[in-house]
């Protein structure tokens, strides 16, 4: 058995439910589990790493991590894959894992396969399985060539349950201070408090059949009920009712909530794209024959308007019990 | 100066999907094929650049078979492009591919900014740009929404989760990715469409690259189409009744509440 390395994301030093899957998935292979964390806060994940099947943890406490710059990350993870000498690793797809980890990839000429939604690990092999064309197939990647496999996962994907829980051993790892190319001169932060679509487990989303952007008021409403983050289809934000961060769909996001709820949506195929690995659908949509339905678990005729304020009390009442 | 545009070409969205005999890909046949729509905003934006840039040159780069990956170049040189390289190969992994990008804009001088995609639609890989940054030995940003160039400076805006933005400064040459947002591609004009079916593409022979067999990381097999979901449940009833069966239902059968 080898060593499983896992990129621990955190956020003010509370781990990632991405991560969470990420480090359950590793401990029930039987390899070891070493979970690396950057920035100032890093050390307070240790502990819930452990909880979630890490052995080891590898620390690089260092304020210059706590927001993610290409070059700085990349040559602190190459770094850590160098002392740890993992043959597999594992990091989700969001956006930080997504732009980092080819990048890492080609500097130890190792392999990289992104964006998967399963994943199987048997002894040094990995099986991951990602979706292609949109969607609208599914293919193997196969590593070759390669002593380390690069495995990014989709949000979402494996399940969290209880693994054997461990006092994790602690590794204060040097920081690297690469000469840097690139400058993260500000973040502007997002309207939104709420989770990243992609990483969100319950999506309400809204299409045009909410007539008007003043309405996104509602969805907003069901969304607080449920937890939810609001997405949007691509005639909302090119008509200026909400904002490129919230389209879902092949030129927006892709997402795998556990729960869509679709309102007012159509159900174009570049919309589907983006939503249609979501484990349960719901469409509201006052025509019977909008295409969205062909791909919804359950389907509401109706107005989108009249429906979803009783719809939100509904939720309230039966979230209550 | 050369700003470089890498180019994919994949299958337009619309296409229906069949897998091949031997599930190791898809069947080709009766697909159409499309520039990936991310690198439409990578030509507009490297087009605008040279425009405001007298002197330089917009020169697009694609790997694929020669045969009709030479389609999206010229869409690419209508789109106002000035120069085309083609990678003729086939069955390469992210790796080989940004491998032989990065030997093309080497042997071409190298450049100040390199424009690409943030995603190709068909792999959903987002890899070839960083990839290539890496063996030019240069800064990349992804995702990127706003574009400038300031003398050696590289000034972006990149998109990240939660709808926030981070302002990005690269020292010149960086790999830039296109998102959606960063312009409005412009359609081919007719003459662009007449002048660049008379350009010249250059073509280089993979194999004559010297990449070898083992830059090969990762290969794909048993391509499969996603299981048939069982029919929707359409709700019955006033409003009232639908919106508390709903409830129920994610509650008690598909257990997602
Ligand atoms: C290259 C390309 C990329 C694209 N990328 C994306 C993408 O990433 N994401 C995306 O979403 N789209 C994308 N599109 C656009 C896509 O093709 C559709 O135009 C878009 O998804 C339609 O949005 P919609 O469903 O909100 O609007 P519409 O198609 O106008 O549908 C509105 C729906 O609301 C219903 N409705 C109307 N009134 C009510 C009411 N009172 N109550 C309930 N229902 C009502 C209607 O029956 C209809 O089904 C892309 C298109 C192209 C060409
Ligand atoms: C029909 C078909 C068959 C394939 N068969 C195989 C196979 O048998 N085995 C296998 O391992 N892989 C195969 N591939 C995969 C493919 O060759 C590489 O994985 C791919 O080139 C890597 O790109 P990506 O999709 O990961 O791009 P991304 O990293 O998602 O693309 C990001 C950006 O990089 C640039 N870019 C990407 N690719 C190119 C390119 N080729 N030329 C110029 N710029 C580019 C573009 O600007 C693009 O927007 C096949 C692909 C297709 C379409």
């Amino acid at each position: 058995m080898g060593k499983i390395l896992v990129f621990a994301e955190h956020s003010q030093g509370k781990i990632k439910r991405s991560s969470i899957e990420l480090l359950q998935a590793a401990a029930k292979s039987g390899n070891t589990v070493v979970a690396t964390v950057f920035g100032a806060d890093a050390k307070s994940v240790v502990e819930s790493a452990g909880q979630n099947g890490a052995d080891e943890v590898y620390v690089i406490a260092d304020a210059s991590l706590d927001s993610y710059n290409p070059e700085s990350f990349a040559a602190n993870m190459v770094s850590v894959i160098n002392a740890v000498q993992p043959t597999i690793l594992l990091a989700s797809a969001s956006s930080t894992g997504k732009d980092l980890f080819p990048r890492v990839a080609a500097r130890l000429g190792a392999g990289v396969a992104s964006d998967c939604t399963s994943l199987e690990i048997s002894g040094d092999t990995v099986k991951a399985v990602k979706p292609m064309y949109s969607g609208k197939c599914f293919a193997t990647a196969n590593f070759e060539n390669t002593a380390l496999k690069i495995v990014l996962m989709r949000a979402n994907q494996l399940p969290v349950g209880t693994v054997d829980a461990k006092s994790a051993k602690v590794v204060e790892h040097s920081v690297e201070k690469p000469d840097l190319k690139t400058l993260i001169k500000e973040i502007v932060k997002g309207t939104s408090s709420k989770l990243d679509l992609t990483e969100a487990n319950v999506i309400v989303a809204g299409g045009r059949g909410l007539k008007e952007a003043a309405n996104f008021k509602l969805l907003d409403d069901l969304a607080d009920v449920l937890g939810a983050t609001v997405g949007a289809s691509r005639a909302v934000v090119d008509a200026g009712w909400v904002d490129h961060g919230m389209q879902v769909g092949q030129t927006g996001k892709t997402v795998a909530p556990s729960l869509y709820i679709a309102v007012g949506v159509s159900g174009a195929i570049q919309h589907l794209a983006g939503m249609s690995g979501s484990k349960v659908i719901v469409a509201i949509n006052n025509d019977p024959n909008a295409p969205i339905f062909q791909k919804a678990t359950y389907g509401i005729v109706g107005d989108a308007l009249e429906i979803l304020p009783k719809l939100t009390q509904e939720f309230k009442t039966a979230l209550q019990h | 100066m050369k700003i470089f545009v890498c180019i994919k070409q994949v299958p337009d969205t619309e296409t229906k999907i069949k897998i091949s005999a031997d599930q190791n890909g898809i069947d080709t046949a009766g697909v159409k094929w499309v520039m990936n729509p991310y690198d439409e905003y990578a030509v507009e934006e490297a087009v605008k650049t040279r425009d405001a840039n007298p002197g330089s040159q917009v020169w697009v780069l694609s790997v694929g078979p020669k045969a009709r990956v030479v389609d999206s170049l010229r869409t690419a040189l209508a789109m106002g492009a000035d120069e085309a390289i083609l990678v003729n190969g086939e069955n390469l992994d992210n790796n080989m591919t940004a491998k032989a990008l990065a030997e093309v804009i080497k042997a071409e001088g190298g450049t100040k900014v390199i424009f690409s995609g943030k995603l190709a639609i068909d792999d959903n890989a987002s890899s070839v740009s960083q990839m290539l940054a890496e063996y030019l030995n240069v800064p990349h940003t992804t995702v990127v929404s706003k574009f400038s160039l300031e003398g050696e400076n590289v000034n972006v805006e990149r998109d990240i989760e939660g709808g926030a933005k981070e302002v990005v400064q690269m020292m010149a040459p960086a790999v830039v990715a296109a998102n959606k947002g960063l312009n409005m591609p412009r359609y081919a004009s007719l003459p662009g469409i007449m002048k660049a079916k008379k350009k010249v593409i250059k073509d280089i022979e993979f194999s004559s690259l010297n990449i070898p067999a083992s830059e090969m990381k990762v290969k794909f097999t048993n391509f499969t189409l996603p299981a048939d979901k069982p029919a929707v449940k359409m709700l019955a009833g006033d409003s009232a009744a639908q919106v508390s069966e709903l409830v129920k239902l994610l509650r008690d059968e598909a257990k997602v509440l």
